[in-house]
């Protein structure tokens, strides 16, 4: 059952990160138009050189 | 935002000095933030095509579309005005309107929504690990394994819940100094009790610890609260998105020159320009010009009045043929749209008193947990002399009936009904809106510009002689008067042909004449063409000195309207029509209806009295109306649904606003209303089912972990799907 010590620490770990990545996203206004977002992938304004 | 607006503290400060500098000459310069209303975009080429063309002005600083919202949000260089914007993406092929950037105040309640999500998703990544924890334990770890996992799940869920549950302590706390209970006392009793016995237990190593139950319990409530938050943030955002679009401003004339300005700015004693078709922004009386006014939206009269120098004019009158310079006796709070405000806040303490159905639920549930749950500790410590056997089954029954479905029964159904209410147009603007309209049963409406449109139209067509129509027509088309438009309107539909004719002028106030083969021709007023004035909404075609000859009109029905009116009858209700017009006016639009109630002439206390005394007689009314004189009447009423024509005052006061021009709707939504109600009361009896299952259980101490959570999972559940049925 050692491997417990590992394992425990490890799934939280990486649960730990999803949540951060979470709050990050609501923190950083990603939610904000979600519909937009979703289509502004399909443009190609800025496939050569990145938005200024 | 405000974060990144502020220059970095920097712990030296002839490092920061350099750039603060930089950050503060960039600021001494403030940018204009413009908001676009753009309701046709749909695509992402919309999108590219109006963000390139905004950012090619070089003025621009920036501009970003949200497609979800259809709003263009832009900063730019302080001289550029909206109205440049506007034209500027107009002249993209794209229909925008300008939105008034102080209305939008959408961060606030951004803000909580927020708030919610990350307490949200604190809970339930909480939940999830202390619930693989639990699930070990449940399928057999012993001893010191089993006691490794509940340390580890105690300080999880400990902070975990700190964080989470700070809406229901917090609500909770408030309910109790109040001296009432709500239904987060017994979440915030159940959550407190659980920990402290499941933290005792653990000390002890005991078997049965509460952890994940109070994690869940957290989460399931947290969910009904963030579902019952966006609903309301949607229907708030989108209440202002229409308050927003009225941009209120004023054209001040100050020593000869125009200006425009905000109308918060005006002063009493300003002079201010209204144009022909302007809205009065303030209180007033008139200076110069002579024209016609529409007080339908305060009165409910259809027959424009007339204006001339001297007369007093109150905000929200809308001046229809000529310019008028107006001076400004009362502005902003005194104003006679204000002053409606004091019998809309009488006529609101009424509505106060209504209880809604998780309320009532809640007064029921909350004292019987609590006995209950007291009764079970009383006896099994009678039973046991065992403080820590009665605790433990204490916790048990409060954490297994912990309203776990009951939280989650009411914004499920609301959630799903308001959005599709919404698909059809309706906005839901409060929380308990759709239980009162399902109880329903009289229907109130108001006339002018809610059954109707306000729009006049012509009715005597076929019985005018057609010379009479073409000269009219020839007039008409010179005027931008509502009943010029409506002879134009319906006489270019059936086909004539304007006459000839010469030197027209319009003479604000009275009509628009002309020369014609050597006649005068006149057509306006009754007084101005020595007509006899009739009772219905007409104007007079005078030939030379020939009789004048009378064409009436009568306001255009509504779309929907008919069809509203006939679905309510046919659902049993009773519907009465009162408005403030005239008495033949009413009558023959209530025949052409067939309601058999009506009421003409009725002043704004009057319709709220007359609520009133229906309410006394035990009706449950529904007031629909769109004018100022309706405001204090849509307030007493049990609930109350106004057009997005309405003016802004109207639509504070009621609970639910039509976005589209269609009546229809109001039919279904009272059947989708009584069904949601219906949906609420199941999702109780589920919950109540599950909790007269589990409690005995409970009760006997038989209750295990495993058995709470399996009951608190499987209600919820149960609850949404039902919810989901909703037609």
């Amino acid at each position: 059952m050692n491997i417990l010590a590992y394992l425990i620490p490890i799934s939280l770990i990486l649960g730990g990160l999803g949540l951060a990545a979470f709050i990050y996203t609501v923190k950083s206004n990603q939610y904000d138009d979600p519909e937009g977002d979703a289509r502004r992938i399909l443009s190609d304004d800025w496939d050569d050189h990145p938005k200024p | 935002m405000t974060a990144s607006m502020r220059p970095a503290p920097s712990a030296c400060p002839g490092c920061a000095a350099a750039p603060v500098a930089e950050v503060q000459a960039a600021r001494d310069l403030p940018r204009a933030q413009i908001a676009l209303s753009l309701p046709t975009i749909h695509c992402s080429g919309c999108i590219s095509k109006i963000e390139r063309g905004l950012d090619a002005d070089p003025r621009v600083h920036s501009a970003r579309v949200n497609l979800t919202l259809k709003r263009a949000s832009i900063e730019a260089a302080p001289e550029v005005t909206a109205e440049e914007m506007r034209a500027l993406v107009q002249g993209l092929g794209y229909e925008a309107h300008e939105l008034d950037a102080g209305t939008l105040n959408a961060s606030a309640t951004d803000r909580a929504g927020r708030d919610l999500l990350m307490r949200l998703a604190v809970a339930g990544f909480a939940s999830m690990n202390v619930m693989l924890l639990s699930v070990s334990v449940w399928s057999g770890a012993e001893a010191a394994t089993r006691d490794m996992f509940h340390w580890i799940s105690a300080a999880i869920t400990l902070p975990a819940i700190a964080f989470a549950g700070m809406p229901f302590y917090r609500n909770a706390w408030s309910a109790l100094r109040q001296g009432r209970l709500n239904m987060d006392v017994p979440i915030t009793l159940a959550i407190v009790l659980a920990l402290v016995t499941s933290l005792w237990e653990t000390m002890l190593s005991g078997a049965h610890a509460y952890f994940d139950a109070a994690l869940a319990l957290t989460f399931f409530l947290l969910a009904g609260r963030y579902l019952d938050h966006r609903t309301r943030a949607i229907a708030r955002s989108a209440a202002e998105e229409l308050t927003a679009l009225e941009v209120p401003r004023a054209t001040r004339v100050v020593d000869g020159a125009e200006d425009q300005v905000n109308a918060s700015d005006l002063a009493v004693g300003d002079i201010i320009r209204i144009r022909a078709g302007g809205r009065m922004p303030v209180d007033g009386e008139i200076v110069t010009g002579t024209s016609e006014l529409d007080r339908s939206l305060l009165t409910g009269e259809t027959v424009p009045v007339f204006a001339g120098p001297g007369q007093a004019v109150s905000a929200g009158e809308v001046n229809l043929t000529g310019p008028l310079t107006i001076r400004a006796t009362a502005v902003g709070r005194d104003t006679s749209l204000h002053r409606m405000a004091d019998l809309v806040a009488i006529a609101e303490s009424g509505r106060a008193r209504y209880t809604s159905l998780a309320d009532g639920a809640a007064k029921l549930y909350a004292p019987g947990v609590h006995i209950l749950a007291g009764l079970s500790f009383l006896g099994w410590y009678l039973y046991t002399w065992d403080m820590r056997t009665a605790l433990n089954i204490a916790a048990a029954v409060l954490i297994i009936t912990c309203p776990c479905a009951l939280g989650l029964a009411v914004p499920a159904v609301t959630t799903a009904a308001s959005g599709r209410l919404f698909r059809q147009g309706m906005l839901i603007k409060h929380e308990t809106a759709l239980e009162r309209l399902a109880q329903v049963d009289t229907v109130v409406f108001d006339k002018t510009g809610t059954l109707t449109t306000g729009t006049p139209r012509l009715t005597n067509l076929d019985a005018l002689a057609p010379e009479a129509v073409s000269l009219a027509l020839a007039l008409s088309q010179h005027s931008s008067h509502p009943l010029a438009r409506a002879i134009t309107e319906a006489a270019t539909g059936a086909g004539f042909v304007p006459a000839e004719i010469r030197d027209v002028t319009e003479v604000p106030g009275y009509g628009t004449r002309c020369m014609h083969d050597g006649h005068e021709i006149r057509l306006g007023r009754a007084g101005w063409t020595g007509a006899q004035a009739v009772a219905e909404t007409a104007t007079f075609l005078k030939v030379g000195k020939g009789h004048p000859v009378a064409f009436t009109f009568a306001d255009a029905l509504r779309p929907g309207a008919e069809d509203a009116v006939k679905a309510l009858i046919a659902q049993g209700k009773r519907v009465i029509l009162m408005s403030g017009d005239t008495t033949p006016a009413v009558a023959a639009l209530a025949q052409r209806l067939g309601i058999r109630d009506w009421l003409a002439e009725a002043l704004p206390a009057d319709k709220a009295a007359r609520i009133e005394a229906l309410t006394e007689d035990g009706a449950r009314v529904l007031m629909v109306g769109d004018g100022l004189n309706d405001t204090a009447a849509l307030a007493a009423a049990h609930v109350s649904i106004s057009p997005a024509s309405a003016l802004d005052a109207a639509r504070v006061a009621s609970d639910i606003v039509l976005l589209g021009n269609d009546l229809g709707t109001i039919g279904t939504a009272c059947r989708t209303a009584t069904s949601a109600t219906r949906r609420i009361t199941e999702n109780f009896r589920i919950a109540t089912v599950y909790n007269v299952v589990a409690v005995p259980l409970a009760v006997a101490g038989l209750a295990t972990p495993l058995i709470a959570a399996l009951a608190m999972s499987i209600s919820s559940i149960t609850v949404s799907l039902n919810a989901l049925r909703l037609r």
